[in-house]
């Protein structure tokens, strides 16, 4: 099949870009998205242009580093991964528009390329337990709910990859944040930091520029891996009741 | 920052004061709504003119009604100041295509709302000034002297034009209500697998039925 | 290229290999060994500097537990976060000689199995220490949040995977990898914000740098700028994965690949067993030459699916008409096979046989591939039963191939997974160059000639969170710990060679591009040095090899510049070391005659055409050591010292 690509072209993060048309002529409906871009690389490295920049690692939907903005849905028109994503999902002679993930946290570092680091950084804020290595106590000593550890699990699937940003129309972050403030809130291993955990973690959030929530849904509609809208409303009302009644010791030393 | 301050200034506090403000006046709705459906009745205004007096009168409903006029405006500024926010953290470059897979409603809360804004300035102009401050008849009722705000509606709703600016506004306020009830719940935190589908029954329910009776009043007395 | 002549079993006998298997009973090797360990004073922790490069379940383990002791740690990933490493993708689950189930299991049974598994080609005293630091994990991960799947009573849940006889498999959903690596990837997030780890994302390791013949530091390209960087530090851990992408098309993610674990042995560090590598049957087919990688699906399709291909070629074969073959035209050769064991035969023989059936020009579809059907379970069971059982497996193979595995036969095919091989180390996980580690997939220790399914991850994570921690210490315990720095000679001399390389690329401006090269020298792989080798393919692939290697620094071509982001550039440099790889994978199944696990010499077979191996020639680990630009290799061996088990063939039938 043919297929006409408009995709947005940028050096990269100081310098403007713009789209950029392609045609390819002889796509297989086998192809993944990703193999399609590989092809269209190929081409234009053959003719001397520099290839298109696009993140990319195990293609097989469960790493959560390709991105995209196809047709004006995250990871394009399927709830999946792009790397998942197959030709077979658009028709002969379509024009199919590639933009980066947009947002004021993620700029754009080439191309298609996205700076998704503000997410780490949520993480680093408290996305964790406490615990070192060792010390800890036997794996079944402490019984967990089927249904609770399932919970937990269905919140730990998140794959980072940032479609609810993108197809925020606010840039909110917070299905992605409430995934992790969820697993943990929900698990008796995360309890004792529970309180500090969202406090902190909201407010990275907030320094790194994301959006509020507005709870269109458009996060839930789009995320690969079906993270649910329930974990926003569990981080909100975690972060209400830590905020109101979390409160700090002061510490002397002298041991 | 102490704990307050960052509350307030979080987006998830932001988005608790538009929840909290929000729920208030879906609150307020309802009483209006009591008193509004007074005008049906076929008594020549007479309960209808009572409400108003008692609404105008009553020290406790004045105060609340000046908390009230403060929850629209922390509302309709802190929607403002969460839209411009928002807006920001797209970024500079936006998309060129998008097709958004949220709900219309869910997506164009500030349209609505500022349809409703406008709405709620033609309405406070026309009733509530005049009722305060303009030159009202009075009638007599079981003895009492009180405003005769009834005729001032009466007049009004014999305008098609009016009529039709109520009936899409109501239109307005139900999407707004669609969206709003139980995205407040939700923002609260206030969610659960159990009652969740309870909720959003409600709140269909209520963004249906309120707006829907608030905008028969003016068809049935135009039509009568 | 005239290094083709040199012989290849020319051995150097200076350079001893000591494995540091410490003295005593199997069990108490490890314990005796702890203690013998010296420590490093609290105080002094913090002056020493570790660099962990790759942060996958080894690299971010390793990193998290260091930054915990109180070392300076700095981290590398060439992702954007240590999240995607490629650990992230395992499927099946993680091996813990737990014995919750009452089943029999013991660290004992999982030290034999994994030997046994592996062919005997593993050390004792290694996997030992594995199994039996593998209950140890589990608590951790646990205690970290992990979700694995737990029975109705609030327990931990297992399942026997892989043909294991006991249910010692902890799994979280067919994701277990993931939440393993986002559970290390938590704990190096906490070292992060503590200010005890340093990470470094983006950024490609593209050197080691020894002074006075210790590991010092590292150079590392950043992704973003193009920057040529150099940091010091007391001691270097490569945790950088396997090298399965050399073959271009296997289960590996795209950026997988050995330049850091290369760079190592270029330094000094020897390469252990390099043609151990595992080929996982059941994995999607390639659809074209469009194909840019391979996926997996969990071998647990085997307990259901039958594996068939028509009794006559018929070329061409797609899955939509497999119904039409009456069932006395079908060879459902694995339980013709092998009676016993049926489709359940381990991974090695039902690839090896889905390669023959192909061979003999039976294959299905494209002629590469083979039927799993599923029509009889659905009969028995019922659509609900498998749905339960493998919906979302079915959900993928429908993704990806457009076909609906309810309705009709998937189609499946062997796919390079995993590689048993890499850097030499001892005991202690150290290469052979002081101060140089390698933990996980990069390391060739504890999996033989064959790991078993859910022993990835296990082992991965045992280096990072329970050896290293204690090992490294007995290391730095005896250096100064005082600062290292990047203004050594040696530091500018390692950065003025990568930049010399870089130009190199860019200047070659040629008409092929790089994956243009990866493809073919894949392919060679693939066809030579993959499920079967013999002495006359390696040969002439070695040859193959040298001469692609050669085209390819003559005519590839590297657009762009240097200070960018330069995704062609960054294939260009894994590509040229996979290329030098190949060729060393292809010396060392040469040397092997012996077929072995992952390894299968057409010449060592028994007369009914299963795998044969040589104990009294080859049970030891080739260990090879770089000699230079376009030299041969040349082979140390480290004989295996089996005291505890008995060496068996393994049988099917």
């Amino acid at each position: 099949m043919k297929i006409n690509l408009k995709i947005w072209r940028q050096k990269n993060k100081d310098t403007k870009g713009s789209f950029k048309s392609y045609a390819l002529d002889n796509v297989s409906t086998d192809m993944s998205f990703l193999e399609m871009l590989d092809v269209l690389n190929h081409d234009l490295i053959h003719k001397g242009e520099e290839s298109v920049a696009f993140d990319h690692d195990c293609r097989e939907g469960i790493c959560g580093m390709c991105s995209l903005y196809i047709n004006g849905r995250p990871h394009g028109p399927q709830q999946t991964t792009t790397c998942q994503l197959h030709m077979r999902s658009f028709k002969d002679g379509e024009t199919i528009v590639i933009e980066p993930w947009r947002a004021k946290a993620f700029p754009v570092i080439r191309d298609l390329v996205v700076d998704r680091t503000a997410f780490d950084r949520i993480q680093q804020a408290g996305g964790y337990v406490s615990v070192n290595t060792g010390g800890v106590p036997d794996a079944n000593e402490i019984a967990i709910s089927k249904k609770i550890a399932d919970e937990a699990f269905d919140s730990a699937a998140c794959i980072g990859c940032g479609a609810c940003v993108a197809a925020c129309k606010n840039a909110s972050a917070m299905l992605f944040v409430s995934a992790k403030v969820s697993q943990l809130a929900l698990l008796p291993q995360g309890k004792p930091e529970r309180k500090e955990r969202v406090e902190k973690m909201v407010a990275q959030m907030d320094a790194e520029d994301f959006g509020a929530c507005t709870n269109t849904g458009a996060c839930e509609a789009e995320c690969p891996k079906g993270i649910s809208l329930t974990n926003i409303a569990r981080m909100n009302r975690e972060y209400f009741s830590a905020i109101t009644t979390s409160y700090e010791i002061e510490l002397k030393g002298g041991d | 920052m102490n704990w307050f301050t960052s509350l307030l200034t979080s987006t998830l506090g932001r988005k608790m004061i538009m929840a909290l403000t929000g729920l208030f006046l879906v609150l307020f709705l309802v009483i209006h709504l009591i008193g509004n459906l007074q005008l049906l009745k076929s008594d020549g205004g007479n309960a209808f003119n009572v409400y108003a007096q008692f609404m105008g009168h009553n020290p406790l409903i004045q105060t609340v009604s000046i908390g009230n006029f403060a929850f629209i405006l922390i509302h309709a500024i802190w929607a403002l100041l969460l839209t411009l926010h928002n807006r920001r953290s797209r970024g500079e470059v936006g998309y060129a295509v998008s097709n958004n897979s949220s709900a219309w409603m869910s997506r164009s809360m500030g349209i609505l709302g500022t349809l409703i804004l406008i709405f709620l300035i033609v309405h406070l102009q026309g009733f509530w000034f005049q009722m305060k401050f303009g030159n009202v008849p009075f009638v007599t009722v079981d003895g009492k002297d009180v405003k005769d705000l009834y005729t001032v509606v009466d007049a009004a709703y014999q305008n098609i034009g009016f009529v039709a600016l109520y009936v899409f506004s109501m239109c307005a306020l139900g999407f707004h209500l669609w969206h709003g009830f139980a995205s407040a719940f939700q923002t609260l935190g206030l969610n659960h697998l159990k009652y969740n589908p309870i909720i959003r029954f409600v709140g269909r329910a209520y963004a249906i039925i309120v707006p829907a009776l608030f905008a028969i009043i003016p068809i049935w007395m135009y039509l009568n | 290229m005239d290094t083709a002549r040199v012989p290849i079993k020319k051995i150097n006998r200076q350079m001893k290999l000591d494995s540091k298997i410490p003295e005593g009973p199997l069990a108490e090797k490890w314990t005796k060994h702890k203690f013998n360990l010296k420590l490093v004073n609290p105080a002094n922790k913090r002056k020493f500097d570790v660099i962990v490069v790759g942060t996958g379940l080894a690299g971010a383990s390793a990193a998290a537990s260091l930054g915990e002791l109180g070392y300076n740690v700095k981290a590398f990933c060439f992702q954007d976060s240590p999240r995607r490493a490629h650990s992230i993708a395992a499927q099946g689950g993680i091996n813990a000689a737990k014995n919750y189930q009452n089943d029999g299991d013991s660290v004992y049974r999982l030290f034999y199995d994994t030997i046994k598994g592996g062919d005997y080609r593993a050390r004792e005293g290694n996997v030992y220490r594995l199994a039996e630091v593998s209950v140890n994990i589990i608590d951790q991960c646990v205690a970290q949040g992990v979700p694995f799947a737990r029975e109705y009573g609030g327990l931990l849940a297992n399942r026997s995977f892989g043909g294991a006889q006991v249910s010692r498999t902890f799994y979280a959903r067919g994701q277990t990898g993931q939440q393993l690596l986002l559970g290390a990837y938590s704990a190096l997030n906490r070292q992060i914000a503590n200010g005890k780890v340093t990470m470094y994302t983006r950024s490609e390791m593209l050197d080691v740098v020894l002074v006075d013949g210790k590991a010092r530091g590292i150079v590392t390209r950043d992704l973003v700028t193009g920057k040529i960087e150099s940091h010091a530090a007391h001691a270097v851990l490569i945790c950088t994965g396997g090298y399965g992408n050399v073959f271009f098309l296997s289960t590996n993610a795209k950026g997988s690949n050995v330049t850091a674990a290369w760079r190592a042995h270029k330094k000094g560090a020897l390469f252990g067993n390099p043609c151990y590598t595992q080929i996982h049957p059941t994995c999607i087919p390639v659809s074209g030459d469009h194909q840019s990688k391979l996926t997996l699906m969990s071998e647990s399709l085997r307990n259901d699916g039958r594996v068939w291909v028509p009794k006559t070629a018929r070329p061409g074969l797609k899955a939509k008409d497999a119904a039409n073959i009456p069932e006395a035209d079908r060879d459902y050769f694995l339980e013709r096979k092998y009676p016993s064991f049926g489709n359940l035969v381990p991974r090695d023989v039902a690839s090896r046989n889905a390669k023959q059936m192909c061979d003999e020009g039976r294959g299905v579809g494209s002629g590469l591939a083979v039927f799993l059907d599923f029509s009889d379970a659905i009969k028995r069971d019922g659509k609900k039963t498998i749905e339960a059982k493998y919906g979302n497996l079915f959900d993928m193979y429908q993704q990806i191939t457009g076909d609906n595995p309810y309705e009709m036969p998937m189609m499946i095919y062997p796919a390079v997974h995993y590689t048993m091989g890499g850097l030499w180390v001892d005991y202690n996980l150290m290469t052979t160059v002081p101060g140089l580690y390698a933990l996980g997939e990069a390391n060739f220790s504890d999996h033989g000639a064959n790991r078993l399914g859910a022993s990835a991850l296990m082992q991965g994570l045992a280096d990072g969170y329970f050896v290293i921690p204690y090992t490294l210490g007995d290391y730095l315990a005896g250096l100064s710990p005082e600062k290292v720095t990047t203004d050594r000679p040696e530091f500018k001399e390692a950065i003025d060679k990568v930049n010399g390389t870089i130009n190199k690329f860019l200047s070659i401006k040629g008409k092929r591009t790089v994956d243009e090269f990866h493809r073919e020298l894949g392919l060679t792989m693939w066809e030579f040095c993959g499920m079967a080798r013999n002495e006359e393919g390696l040969k002439g692939a070695k040859k193959k090899i040298q001469a692609l290697k050669e085209a390819f620094w003559k005519d590839v071509n590297v657009l762009g510049g240097s200070q960018e982001l330069n995704q062609e550039l960054e294939k260009a440099m894994r590509v040229a070391d996979f290329m030098e790889l190949g060729e060393l994978m292809v010396d060392d199944a040469l040397n092997r005659s012996e077929s072995c696990g992952g390894h299968f010499r057409e010449e060592s077979q028994t007369p009914d055409g299963e795998a044969l191996r040589k104990d009294d020639e080859f049970a030891y680990v080739a260990a090879w050591e770089y000699k230079g630009e376009n030299q041969q290799e040349v082979l140390h061996k480290e004989t295996l010292v089996f005291e505890n088990v008995k060496l068996t063939q393994r049988s099917y039938k």
